[in-house]
């Protein structure tokens, strides 16, 4: 399978600053904000969102964690693989608070449908808002956007995009599929 | 992606090392799950999953109903008491009755040894055994091997004495095959009347001396006596029994150091093991149970996703 860089490693981290400070301008010290990585791919982005806010603008007290929404998917008839669900880390309160999912493409929307279904199990948050870093236009399957976007990628059906998230080399790449 | 080797859980002889892995994974998730304030999710909408049990049970009959429900599936419940086979009805046509009904799944309880086994291979359908004669109840071990490696950490090398009347013990065999595939050491006490020829064979060893027992163990489980099944006398007196494999204070304080304590339920209180014994803070017996929930939810939705990956 071929692979295409779409974005390196620098450009990748010039736009998770933005994210950053986009976050930061629209909650304060993030007392009434909690992140949630969705698993499994969210997870590095919401750590690397985390890392930067609390390196960066010295936020000590951010309420974080991990969700999985394996359960409340809707292609369980469908699906040909078994889902095999990934860890849970979330024992924040969410009622009342801002909530913001963290994600790393956001593609069909589906995923977002099933974290919007997961989350009422943890009580009613105030808001809940979107932040991913790439958002594959053309391609919804339910009225679903995000708040906050790093790329914006237009490509084929049969092409997937990937984030390869290491230290020291994050970088975006499209992969042919057939 | 991982998938169980098997599309029905007839017993824990049929599962491998890999299946019984992926189904504790599953379950951690659902355990965490079950710990919600909203402890249901929607995996299992639109699929009917009946329960029949042909011979009495509360643990097992409401775990494996919760269980379905917190996946939301939609659950029939059936006992023999209330049935048609008071009329006649051969258990399966009943079971094709109830199939045409556009059940998914069948979890089935039944006095004699094979009947599911039986039905699976009769009927095109999910079987879940929950429980057959004195052959297997997996859904128990898996869950008891669970609650061991929680409170362990693991279960390999693990020392596992298991004691009573094994002989009438479907937890028994199925603990057996379930711990030695995970590589426990398995040592059975009891009575001699009350031991199966030939259970030597499966790799366990017999002690008869309680107290012996109890120093080499890690863990004990406690079987339940039951009088149900004999139909003869198997020991001389139920005094004689308690003095014999009863386990008291005294017994676990001689030891010097903790072991964990297990029964299967319902508990006899004051034969097999004393209250105090049930509910001091060595015991696991509760957590048996929250266990048995996130452990039936999990074997419940991976065979509910072979069957319509098939």
């Amino acid at each position: 399978m071929s692979q295409h860089i779409l974005f390196n490693h620098s450009q990748v981290n010039i736009c998770l600053e933005r994210l950053a400070y986009q976050l930061l301008e629209n909650h304060d010290d993030f007392s009434e904000t909690v992140l949630i990585g969705l698993q499994p791919r969210g997870r590095f982005l919401s750590e690397n969102m985390v890392n930067i806010l609390k390196n960066k603008y010295n936020l000590r007290e951010l309420n974080f964690g991990y969700l999985d929404i394996t359960f409340f998917r809707d292609d369980f008839r469908t699906k040909s693989e078994v889902l095999i669900p990934n860890e849970t880390n979330f024992k924040l309160n969410v009622n009342n608070k801002k909530v913001v999912f963290i994600d790393d493409v956001l593609y069909t929307g589906r995923t977002i449908r099933a974290a919007l279904t997961a989350i009422e199990s943890f009580g009613r948050p105030k808001s809940i808002e979107l932040l991913i870093l790439i958002n594959r236009r053309y391609s919804r399957e339910l009225p679903i956007q995000a708040d906050y976007k790093g790329f914006n990628v237009d490509v084929y059906e049969d092409q997937k995009v990937y984030v390869n998230w290491s230290e020291k080399n994050n970088y975006v790449y499209l992969e042919n599929i057939k | 992606m991982e998938s169980l080797s098997v599309n029905n859980l007839i017993g824990i002889k049929n599962l491998n090392i890999n299946d019984i892995k992926l189904i504790f994974k599953t379950a951690d998730n659902f355990k965490e799950i079950i710990n919600r304030p909203i402890k249901k999710v929607p995996s299992l909408r639109d699929i009917t999953i009946a329960n029949l049990f042909f011979e009495n049970s509360t643990r097992t009959k409401l775990s494996f109903e919760l269980a379905e429900k917190r996946l939301s599936a939609d659950v029939l419940n059936f006992s023999a008491s209330q049935s048609s086979l008071k009329k006649g009805e051969s258990l399966i046509d009943t079971i094709n009755n109830i199939l045409s009904m556009k059940v998914d799944m069948i979890v089935i309880r039944h006095p004699n040894a094979g009947v599911p086994e039986y039905i699976s291979k009769k009927v095109d359908t999910t079987i879940i055994n929950a429980g057959d004669g004195a052959h297997e109840h997996p859904t128990q071990a898996l869950l008891d091997s669970y609650s061991i490696k929680e409170s362990l950490g693991e279960i390999r090398n693990k020392n596992i004495l298991i004691v009573g009347d094994i002989i009438h013990s479907r937890v028994a065999l199925s603990n057996i095959f379930a711990l030695k595939m995970q590589g426990a050491n398995v040592k059975l006490c009891g009575p001699n009347s009350l031991m199966p020829k030939y259970i030597d064979k499966l790799g366990v060893e017999i002690i008869n001396n309680f107290d012996d027992a109890l120093q080499w163990c890690d863990v004990v489980n406690m079987l339940r006596i039951q009088n149900e099944r004999m139909n003869k006398s198997f020991f001389p007196s139920l005094r004689e029994y308690v003095k014999s494999f009863g386990l008291n204070y005294e017994r676990v304080n001689r030891l010097n150091r903790d072991i964990i304590i297990m029964h299967p339920g319902p508990i006899n209180r004051g034969v097999e093991l004393t209250s105090e014994i049930a509910d001091s803070k060595n015991s696991i017996i509760l957590d048996q149970v929250e266990n048995g929930v996130a452990i039936r939810m999990a074997v419940i939705y991976l065979l509910a996703k072979q069957k319509f990956n098939r």
